[in-house]
């Protein structure tokens, strides 16, 4: 009772204070400072979620709450047949926001989708290089370069993207945070002043909240963008308060100095699943935990070997001891919540007998391999130290004798990726675009042996599945290579999947319309206060 | 005094310039590099990661990178953070008034009542007084930052609600950065409330940053005093008849104040390695955090800058306690 009266009493204060009467503030308990503004600069979802999902929109966007796409700034748009040409109509009369640092004196057109394009792409272009060490590192990842020929404005609401090839994930990778637009006309008025690193700083975009201030590790403000083109928001005003701890951040959101936080520590979550104030909204995560052995070494190299290694895991004790309940074992490569996911597959059951007999059978005996485990904790693995010690206690029930090796983080990242690499290692993925070649092509496609495949698995029945699916256009056709695609996965077994992470966001009950964003961002479009 | 100075602030020349090199060495022995883990899980090809190298003036031999280095910092030039892309010194001068400001508190709070307790306990000697504010310093000193701030979280906080969770100052209020230190901005704000607000922020975190601080202080306050309360001048006062005030705290605490000095001007090392503890649970944006998250993200330019301003800060405090020492103490300056 007493929560709830102070919570009261400092929302009224809020409202008193905002000057206007009925002006709600909702408070996101964020747990970074953002690195910056400009969300093409930088990878991390805590940048994301303070300046893409706040202050930007895209021409292509996901619908809240799931992985699809639908229109953003662009209307509509036309993929020629050969699909090399993508023709964007935009959306008309679409405002920027007006703050005490800009005023717009045109709409939302052409000129600034090149730009925020082509600052990326063109090393000519004055804000390609406008921050020391810009180095575009999503637009690149996503091997933009390579795919884009051209950028070209039809007229003020036209703009053609010309490809050097057919890629259907395309559309996907353009609703992506890096593709976020920004104002020519500011990035031009900035270029005047010599305030380049402004655009860094002070943003400027389309988005449902207009930037206001930010003091670095303490808080960030944005006030609802009035002529917001989808309308404007339920909320006046959104806090970001930024509060590293976890468990701090649950303290904040029991004693009503938040409305809503992300990450709550998996073995707090019952309790506040029964504190009266708090509601707890959960989903799957867009990411995979796994076991890459290496296929190119003996005797790993044999499906068989790899099949029996799999059947001796004991993925719910993992999921027990190591998510603490905050996960949900791993089948298929991608995650459930993806298109695609092919539920018709069974997963290799927990059987050490069989397993046992299987590698018998197979010629392995005496075997000694290391397991690789992770010196960092990811939303797919919160204590890999803890899932490999698990599995050496598994696998030695089947006379299988684990070594489990680490190495600093980055050390890690690079060494995991020799090709003759020693031992089975700890890894996962976390999506970026929702398209299942996000997962199955980048991380288990021939190209990538020696890089982000880390089972060094090429598989030629696989690769042409994936290869093929990325060139049609038709999402169904390409779902239906994908399913095939996963069959092949579980048949030949270059990983053993373990965990999808579950997760989850607690809030206070008075909060309405927040929708989980599987893709793992924090948006607050649509996000009400009851009174 | 003017040798004495001068000796002591030549010093600081060759200081600067080990610190310079520890500094700079210190984060590149560290395995990984700042690159990789911007790539992360997605990797990058050899191509573009030799391009980001050589961007970044990493592809170049360690001695030529430092002379650079070196170059760059006598114009004044800390560096570009390799994570957030803003210049070092705009973020350090941005987050250091936060860390100030409490360590600031912390220090005032651990020497007012550090010392008269630790004078206290010494004069009492071997009383129930004596023993339990030892008992309590020893506590204190042993004391895990972290546990024991979230521990008073939860009691203040959360069960009594008598002090807000964390932070500087309620979200309610509002206003620019004028000076960077809360309580003088909260004032010049004029806004009601405002103040009592940013002092109710600064209660937990002070206390907690000030607790080992305050248990050397109280130790050591207490065996200096042991110290000069046996020595035959004071023997001589309180045979003379001076009042038994008079005695300690002029004859007695001047003379023991000296190590005491010393060791409150140590404590702001401790201070600021405390503050990176404090300020993680207290979402307190100070410089503390700032360096331990550069560290995890082999943020070079922000290690190596951070590091060599937190050093040039200690080593201008310990040249202000030398000179202290030497108003304290005559024989010194000599």
């Amino acid at each position: 009772m007493k929560t709830k009266l102070t919570f009261a009493a400092a929302l009224l204060a809020a409202t008193m204070l905002s000057g206007a009467a009925g002006a709600k503030t909702l408070v996101y308990c964020s747990e970074g400072s953002p690195e910056g503004f400009d969300p093409a600069l930088y990878t991390a979802g805590t940048t994301f979620d303070a300046s893409s999902k706040t202050v930007y929109n895209r021409l292509v966007q996901f619908e809240p709450g799931t992985t699809n796409t639908v229109p953003g700034l662009a209307e509509s748009w036309e993929i020629s047949d050969d699909g090399l040409e993508i023709t964007f109509h935009l959306r008309e009369g679409v405002k920027f926001h007006t703050t005490d640092f800009f005023t717009p004196t045109r709409d939302f057109n052409a000129d600034d989708v090149l730009f925020s394009f082509e600052r990326q792409l063109k090393e000519d272009n004055p804000f390609h290089a406008y921050v020391e060490g810009a180095s575009w590192e999503y637009f690149n990842g996503m091997s933009m370069p390579d795919l884009l020929k051209s950028i070209e404005k039809v007229d003020d609401l036209t703009v053609k993207f010309v490809l050097n090839r057919p890629e259907a994930p395309m559309i996907a990778n353009l609703a992506m945070d890096f593709a976020s637009i920004l104002s020519k006309e500011y990035a031009d008025q900035l270029a005047e002043s010599g305030s380049l690193s402004d655009l860094n700083q002070k943003p400027v975009g389309t988005g449902p909240f207009q930037f206001v201030a930010y003091q670095p590790d303490a808080v960030i403000r944005y006030k609802a963008h009035p002529d917001y083109w989808a309308g404007k928001q339920p909320i006046d005003d959104l806090v970001f308060a930024i509060t590293t701890e976890n468990s701090v951040r649950q303290q904040k959101l029991i004693a009503g100095e938040c409305h809503i936080m992300p990450y709550p520590n998996p073995a707090d979550i019952e309790s506040l699943k029964s504190n009266e104030a708090l509601k707890v909204d959960e989903q799957e995560g867009l990411n995979v935990g796994y076991l890459a052995y290496n296929t190119q070494q003996e005797p790993f190299d044999k499906p068989e070997v790899r099949k029996a290694l799999n059947m001796a895991i004991n993925k719910e004790a993992i999921l027990d001891a190591v998510f603490q309940g905050a996960g949900q074992a791993a089948k298929n490569p991608i995650p459930p919540t993806m298109w695609s996911y092919n539920e018709a597959i069974e997963d290799d059951p927990y059987d050490p007998e069989a397993a046992k007999q299987m590698l018998e059978e197979a010629g392995v005996s005496d075997l000694s391999m290391k397991v690789w485990a992770m010196p960092v904790q990811r939303p797919y693995n919160p204590n890999a130290r803890r899932m490999a010690e698990l599995i050496q206690e598994d696998f030695s029930q089947v006379g299988v004798d684990v070594e489990i090796v680490s190495y600093e983080w980055g050390e890690y990242l690079e060494r995991s990726k020799a090709v003759d690499r020693d031992g089975a290692v700890l890894l996962g993925w976390t999506g970026d675009n929702g398209d299942p070649d996000n997962f199955l092509a980048v991380l288990l496609g021939c190209d990538a042996v020696g890089g982000a495949n880390r089972a060094q698995w090429c598989n030629d029945e696989f690769n042409d599945l994936i290869q093929r699916a990325k060139t049609l256009s038709s999402q169904e056709e390409r779902a239906k290579l994908y399913e095939e695609a996963q069959v092949v996965f579980k048949r030949e077994a270059p990983w053993a999947t373990i965990a999808h992470s579950v997760v989850h966001m607690p809030m206070r009950k008075e909060v309405t319309g927040y929708k989980m964003d599987p893709l793992g961002g924090h948006a607050f479009e649509g996000v009400d206060i009851a009174e | 005094m003017f040798r004495f100075l001068f000796s002591r602030v030549a010093l600081l020349i060759p200081t600067f310039i080990g610190v310079s090199i520890i500094a700079f060495s210190f984060i590149r022995l560290l395995p990984g590099d700042p690159i990789t883990l911007l790539a992360g899980e997605r990797g990058m090809t050899e191509e573009r990661y030799q391009q980001l190298q050589s961007a970044m003036g990493f592809d170049k031999p360690l001695v030529v990178q430092y002379f650079n280095y070196l170059l760059d910092l006598l114009q004044g030039d800390f560096g570009t953070s390799i994570v957030t892309k803003r210049p070092v010194l705009q973020e350090f001068l941005t987050l250091f008034p936060a860390t100030l400001e409490l360590s600031f508190c912390a220090i005032m709070l651990a020497v007012l009542i550090g010392v008269p307790v630790g004078v206290l306990a010494a004069v009492r000697r071997g009383s129930w007084l004596d023993q339990s504010v030892m008992g309590s310093a020893l506590v204190g000193y042993s004391m895990p930052i972290f546990w024991w701030g979230l521990l008073l979280i939860i009691l203040f906080s959360g069960i009594l609600q008598w002090t807000p969770v964390s932070g500087r100052i309620s979200l309610l209020y509002y206003f620019p950065p004028v000076t960077g230190f809360m309580l003088i901005d909260s004032l010049l704000s004029g806004q009601e409330g405002a103040f009592k607000s940013a002092v109710s922020h600064l209660v937990l975190p002070t206390v907690v940053l000030a607790t080992i601080p305050l248990a050397v202080i109280a130790r050591q306050t207490r065996s200096a005093m042991l110290e000069v309360l046996g020595e035959d001048y004071v023997r001589t006062a309180r045979a003379k008849g001076l009042p038994p005030r008079r005695v300690i705290g002029l004859h007695a605490l001047r003379n023991a104040l000296i190590p005491v000095i010393t060791t409150i001007g140590l404590q702001v090392g401790v201070l600021l390695a405390g503050a990176i503890l404090t300020e993680t649970i207290f979402s307190w944006p100070g410089i503390g955090k700032w360096m331990v998250d550069s560290v995890f993200k082999r943020d070079y330019a922000v290690v190596q800058g951070g590091l060599l301003l937190i050093a040039g800060i200690i080593m201008i405090v310990n040249l202000i306690v030398d000179m202290l020492y030497g108003l304290v103490n005559p024989r010194i300056r000599h």
